[in-house]
């Protein structure tokens, strides 16, 4: 059952990845790509990750995507216009994609230890918010609050790089 | 003993590989600048999944997961919010200069 879970959604995933990248038309990539962040948030949730999942859905396929979404009307993009491909580029970008699914092919099959089934958690209905907040909170109060000054920088960045004119 | 019905953590890792690259391939194949960014976010994503699967599998003595890869996790999921405002600012600010995204015709830093 969690297998087929597991199977289903990663399929899916991996399907609306593909879709991302070999469609034209900027919008459909977009929703591709919202729809391959919803499924990879259920498999979080077979991982028992459940507010890494909420957190994957409300940031990833909420505000990101709504933040993709408005730049693709703003810039007002056309479906692409089909150019002639540089037959080198493609042969070198997949000679590099092949290469690295060879190199993990590699190094998952020789390792035995990662045929482990899944140990089962002590207390399956634990609450995970607060297990994942007593972590953050209490281990990694600095990063927290480091990220917190990040966020603050960009947004500053941000409207500072959206202004019309740089003075 | 080992449970066919379960998936294993060698499943989940095969999976986050294949979705890295294919981040990866719409990093390098693609020419629409846009489209180059989300494939950066798929490759995140890919990350994300991975450090997951590690934090489930590998219990603490009482039997807990270990949360420390769920807390990257959300230290990425942020620092990705950041960088997709930022990039997307920059974006728009070389689409108001050149009035293209495709990459090709961006070479003015080209040797």
């Amino acid at each position: 059952m969690q297998l087929a879970l597991f199977s289903i959604f990663s399929l899916l995933m991996l399907a609306f990845a593909l879709g991302v990248i070999l469609l034209r038309n900027p919008v459909s990539c977009a929703m591709c790509l919202v729809m391959s962040f919803v499924a990879l948030a259920a498999v979080f949730v077979t991982l028992d990750a459940y507010f890494i999942a909420v957190v994957q859905v409300l940031v990833y396929a909420g505000a990101v995507m709504v933040l993709f979404l408005f730049i693709i009307m703003l810039l007002d993009l056309r479906e692409e216009k089909r150019r002639r491909v540089r037959l080198s580029a493609w042969v070198g970008g997949g000679l590099v994609v092949g290469g690295f699914l060879s190199a993990l092919t590699q190094v998952i099959s020789a390792l035995p230890a990662l045929d482990v089934v899944k140990p089962a958690v002590s207390h399956p209905m634990a609450n995970d918010v607060a297990l994942v907040g007593f972590a953050l909170f209490r281990n990694f109060n600095l990063p927290f609050q480091i990220i917190g000054v990040l966020l603050l920088v960009s947004t500053v960045g941000v409207v500072l790089l959206s202004k019309k004119e740089l003075k | 003993m080992f449970d066919i019905s379960m998936p294993t953590l060698a499943h989940y890792l095969i999976v986050s590989g294949l979705l890295f690259a294919i981040g990866l391939g719409g990093v390098l194949l693609r020419r629409n600048i846009l489209i180059i960014f989300m494939g950066l976010e798929l490759m995140l994503n890919a990350a994300n999944l991975s450090l997951v699967a590690f934090s489930r599998f590998n219990l603490l003595a009482d039997g807990m997961p270990n949360y420390n890869g769920q807390v990257l996790v959300f230290f990425i999921i942020t620092v990705a919010a950041a960088e997709v405002a930022v990039g997307l600012a920059i974006i728009v600010a070389l689409f108001r200069a050149k009035q293209t995204t495709h990459v090709e015709d961006l070479n003015t830093l080209k040797f």
